[in-house]
């Protein structure tokens, strides 16, 4: 589903965020990517959705080349980013069907699957809301609806659950494995949380200085007696956890 | 799905929120209005309203679609805009969708401001208004798409001081208030510098009725060539990565 070979990013003025990642993703895999601050996550991610454009290297991703067919991957994808894309002044369910449009839906279909979208994430009673007036939780699962309206068959989730209380994120790991169950979805995701990453992710990559370094199941990567913790610490030399927490209070002072 | 099919989609999408929210447009056209309304009385005892409502159309194109650019700086920090650019829409319609959605607020907001101008005694004809209201439609494509870019390209903070300060000489050196022609020579000068002056002096024609004029050409030649160079500048700094 996904297959890099060297990719890269060097931005001008020479910072090298990204300097060669390899990976591979097989179809129906929920897989965690995980770093410390600055390792370049978020560039990876951003490269793999057609947002960056990578200096070097190659991907494929969903069946259609990175750099020569930007638009064919933007098809088959779903994005999520980390501070999602719900506008505060409009009713979310009108949002959310433009947003079907413009992967070429009609109008009636799109209204169909926009219903049946937010059926499924229980969101059904919340679509003539504003997104000023929902909480964060139920942002969250509309930013997971505009990334899913269009059946992708792979979604990116960017830090999906960075900011939610303990039974939002409960609720949306729960969505995300009902759809890989139901629909064989692809879900690659990056994230802060070891424990979301031991939980909902069957194999882990982990970024560090623009490579990656490790990757494995939790289980392998644990090695048996020790914990995420312990392995991602002797990985990169440095705690995800007060990375986690240093990201996330720096995301409650932006917001 | 072609390129015209997605721009209508976004030009729909952004003009039902733009109708939506009638204070903004109201709003627009409101410091236009209220000059018409407090200064357009005295203008007219030494002038004619057909020479004021002209550069009070010039006046309210550089307030509303030349501040066009407030819209996407909210979409870029709320991520709607880096949603949409996820999608296989082409980056050209998502701009020009939204961009021609401002001229057309711009065109709801010149009807308003004529209404009140024939109200208060203008006396244009109607083929001349037409063709006035067509340039402004046009202007206020590439103002729009300027503004788009600039919001783009700065410090989102800095937008709105910048903006709605840099408007205001513009707006003077086009001649909305009172014709260049009595301007000291170095102002004239200045003013020639700045498109909105010849934009002006050929809607000024045009509401006189004189359609086929040197300066009716010049100002739909100047007002054709900033809407072109605005729209490319405006995709080029839209399709860019990052903006």
């Amino acid at each position: 589903m996904i297959k890099t070979s060297g990719l890269s990013k060097t931005f001008k003025g020479g910072v090298r965020a990204v300097t060669g990642v390899d990976l591979t993703v097989e179809a129906g895999e929920i897989v965690g990517f995980l770093g410390p601050n600055g390792a370049g996550k978020t560039t990876t991610m951003r490269m793999l959705t057609t947002l960056l454009r990578p200096t070097a290297g190659a991907a494929t991703v969903a069946g259609h080349d990175l750099v020569t067919d930007p638009r064919g991957v933007r098809r088959r994808i779903g994005y999520v980013s980390q501070g999602g894309g719900v506008g505060p002044f409009d009713p979310v369910g009108e949002e959310l069907e433009l947003h079907a449009m413009l992967y070429g839906m009609r109008p009636a279909q799109a209204r169909e699957r926009v219903a049946e979208t937010l059926e499924r994430l229980d969101l059904a009673p919340l679509a003539d809301r504003t997104g000023g007036t929902l909480s964060g939780g139920q942002r969250r699962r509309f930013d997971l609806a505009f990334g899913l309206v269009h059946r992708p068959t792979l979604l990116f989730l960017d830090e999906p659950t960075t900011g939610l209380d303990p039974q939002s994120r409960a609720a949306l790991w729960d969505h995300i494995r009902r759809l890989r169950e139901e629909d064989g979805l692809t879900v690659f995701l990056s994230t802060h949380y070891l424990d979301e990453a031991d939980t909902l992710a069957d194999r882990l990559i982990i970024i560090d200085h623009g490579a990656v370094v490790a990757e494995g199941a939790p289980a392998e990567l644990k090695g048996g007696t020790g914990t995420l913790d312990d392995a991602f610490l002797a990985i990169t030399g440095r705690s995800l956890r007060e990375d986690g927490e240093a990201a996330a209070s720096g995301a409650r002072g932006a917001a | 799905m072609n390129a015209i099919r997605e721009t209508w989609l976004v030009f729909r999408h952004n003009t039902r929120i733009a109708l939506r929210q009638k204070a903004g447009i109201v709003f627009g056209v409101l410091q236009p209005l209220l000059y018409l309304v407090l200064f357009g009385p005295l203008f007219a005892t030494i002038g004619t309203w057909e020479t004021l409502l002209p550069g009070l159309l010039a006046q309210v194109a550089l307030f509303s679609a030349g501040l066009a650019g407030f819209g996407i700086v909210f979409d870029a920090r709320s991520g709607v805009l880096e949603r949409l650019r996820v999608t296989p829409a082409r980056r050209t319609a998502l701009l020009l969708g939204r961009v021609l959605s401002s001229s057309l607020t711009l065109l709801v907001q010149s009807v308003m401001l004529l209404g009140a101008g024939y109200a208060f005694g203008m006396r244009a004809p109607l083929p001349g208004v037409l063709a006035g209201l067509v340039l402004m439609a046009l202007l206020g494509v590439g103002l729009a798409a300027l503004s788009n870019a600039i919001a783009l390209t700065m410090d989102p903070d800095a937008f709105a001081p910048i903006m709605t300060t840099g408007v205001v000489p513009l707006v003077l050196l086009s001649g909305a208030f009172l014709p260049m022609s009595m301007a000291p020579a170095w102002l004239d000068a200045i003013s020639r510098a700045t498109p909105f002056r010849y934009v002006v002096e050929a809607v000024r024609d045009l509401f006189a009725g004189r359609y086929a004029t040197w300066t009716v050409a010049a100002g739909a030649a100047v007002t054709a060539g900033l809407t072109v160079a605005c729209v490319v500048v405006g995709t080029r700094v839209f399709n860019r990565e990052n903006a």
